[in-house]
């Protein structure tokens, strides 16, 4: 009977103490209890609103202005001479402004052809865990392209309209985990003048991409335009047009972005990168090139309760 | 044998019951920090921390969601969950920790009262233990406690690239203001 006694004695203490053991952990677990579940939005799927020549899911937060050079160079394969292709440049100067949360415009002017262009871009979907769950995230792209360039034959009938191109994107992207995020988009260009009854002037095309973080400040990212075969048959400039592919890293300092890259595009609209890209990556025909983002909070969120 | 059996669990059962009459619970509680460097002030602000105190151990918990945190630019933001906090990774950061002179208290009274709280504090995967000052006030059926203590940046495994050195201290001071109500089952 006392041994009894003693052994349930003993059974209490060993259920109180460890009891008194946990109580840090049992508040912890009764504050993780009474949590209500959030909707957790992912954030900086890509450091920069373009992957690279083209454009990624982010847009520049609500209030804030980017100002984006663009460079992209001549062929390397001009050798020293022309010191792999720096001494040619072609650029883009442009802004892009976050409106909202979700909806940004851009503008922007590039030598090559004298272009100006012009975007709306749409957050339609934001990736998210908790209690709101969405696996991706989804942004409409929507450009407009104007080539300003003198027309080569000025004596025949020109229009307007022909110096117009519209893109169309869809840009669906996932960020996996920290360091990967994956992109598709699919793209329609369309061109109001092309240069024979042969080639559509809608052109198709889906374009695939992402990026690795290799540091918290360093990613090294992909970007493809495979174009549906059969819709472009003119050559451009005297060559075949092919898929645009860009190898490049992203460099984040404070406000900045670099991305440097090499690409055998080289525009840095979507209506040349996607429709009249030519040089081959085998035969070495590729273009350096850069964009630098910096970005100033024009509107401060003031937060402050 | 069986009414001991019946005994124990009625002690225990009362104990529980004990333990949870004695706790108190806050939501969208306020921690911010404040770094000062000659060349940028840089405050954020989260109003979402959750904690909870009992009164009778003194222990307290807290957890804080580091994505909840909310800068005046953007990119600050983005760089401190992306790359100073890997938020991804390390989602919260916790205390957990105890009132030293919780038996001096009487917090039946309304009034403000000194506290001594050490404990474990765990930002991203590094837990130290630090002692704090700070206040509890009782006011009517709540509880509102307030502190601020310095967190040395380099002390919890966040590293601040040369480039930005000059723009972020290396110790910012946090503050922490909840507000406690009796937690109802």
């Amino acid at each position: 009977m006392k041994a009894q006694i003693r052994k349930n004695l003993c059974l209490v203490v060993l259920v109180l103490s460890s009891l008194l053991l946990h109580a840090q952990d049992n508040l912890m677990s009764l504050l993780e209890e009474s949590e209500e579940p959030d909707t957790e939005y992912t954030i900086a799927t890509f450091k920069s609103t373009r992957l690279m020549s083209g454009q990624s899911v982010e847009i520049p937060a609500a209030g804030v202005l980017q100002y984006v050079i663009n460079h992209r160079f001549a062929r390397i394969t001009g050798g020293f001479y022309n010191i792999f292709g720096l001494d040619n440049a072609t650029m883009r100067m442009g802004f892009d402004y976050g409106i909202s949360k979700r909806l940004a415009v851009g503008v922007g002017r590039s030598s090559f052809e004298k272009t100006y262009d012009g975007y709306l871009k749409y957050k339609l979907l934001r990736q998210s865990k908790g209690a709101g769950n969405m696996p991706i995230t989804v942004t409409g792209f929507a450009g407009m392209a104007i080539k300003t360039i003198a027309w080569p034959e000025p004596d025949r009938p020109n229009y307007f309209s022909s110096r117009l191109y519209y893109t169309f994107q869809l840009l669906i992207a996932r960020k996996f985990n920290s360091d990967l995020s994956l992109q598709l988009m699919p793209t329609l260009v369309h061109r109001n003048l092309v240069a024979t009854r042969a080639d559509a002037n809608d052109v198709f095309a889906l374009g695939m991409g992402g990026r690795y973080k290799l540091t918290g400040s360093l990613s090294v990212n992909v970007e493809y335009y495979y174009l549906i075969p059969g819709q472009i048959v003119s050559p451009v400039y005297g060559e075949k047009v092919r898929n645009s592919l860009t190898l490049g890293v992203d460099i984040e300092t404070g406000g900045h972005v670099f991305q440097l890259m090499l690409s055998n595009s080289r525009g840095m609209s979507e209506k040349v990168f996607i429709t009249e890209t030519t040089g081959s990556w085998l035969s070495t025909n590729i273009h350096f090139g850069f964009n630098i983002n910096r970005v100033f909070t024009i509107i401060d969120k003031h937060n402050k309760k | 044998m069986m009414k001991k059996v019946f005994f124990c669990t009625a002690v225990m059962l009362l104990l529980l019951n004990h333990v949870v009459a004695q706790k108190y619970i806050a939501r969208n509680g306020y921690i911010g920090f404040f770094s000062a460097t000659p060349m940028e002030n840089i405050e954020a602000h989260n109003y979402q921390a959750s904690s909870v105190l009992d009164v009778e151990s003194g222990e307290m918990v807290y957890s804080v969601l580091i994505k909840g945190f909310e800068f005046e630019k953007a990119l600050m933001q983005e760089h401190f969950n992306e790359k100073y906090l890997e938020s991804d990774k390390y989602p919260k950061s916790t205390f957990k920790g105890k009132i030293l002179n919780i038996d001096e208290l009487d917090l039946s009274k309304d009034g403000i009262y000194d506290v001594e709280v050490e404990g474990d504090l765990t930002i991203k995967d590094v837990t130290k233990h630090i002692k704090v000052m700070g206040t509890l006030q009782r006011k009517g059926d709540r509880i509102i406690a307030k502190t601020k203590f310095p967190v040395r940046v380099a002390d919890y495994n966040i590293h601040i690239p040369a480039m930005v050195k000059d723009n972020i201290a290396e110790v910012v001071d946090v503050e922490v203001k909840v507000e406690y109500k009796p937690y109802k089952k």
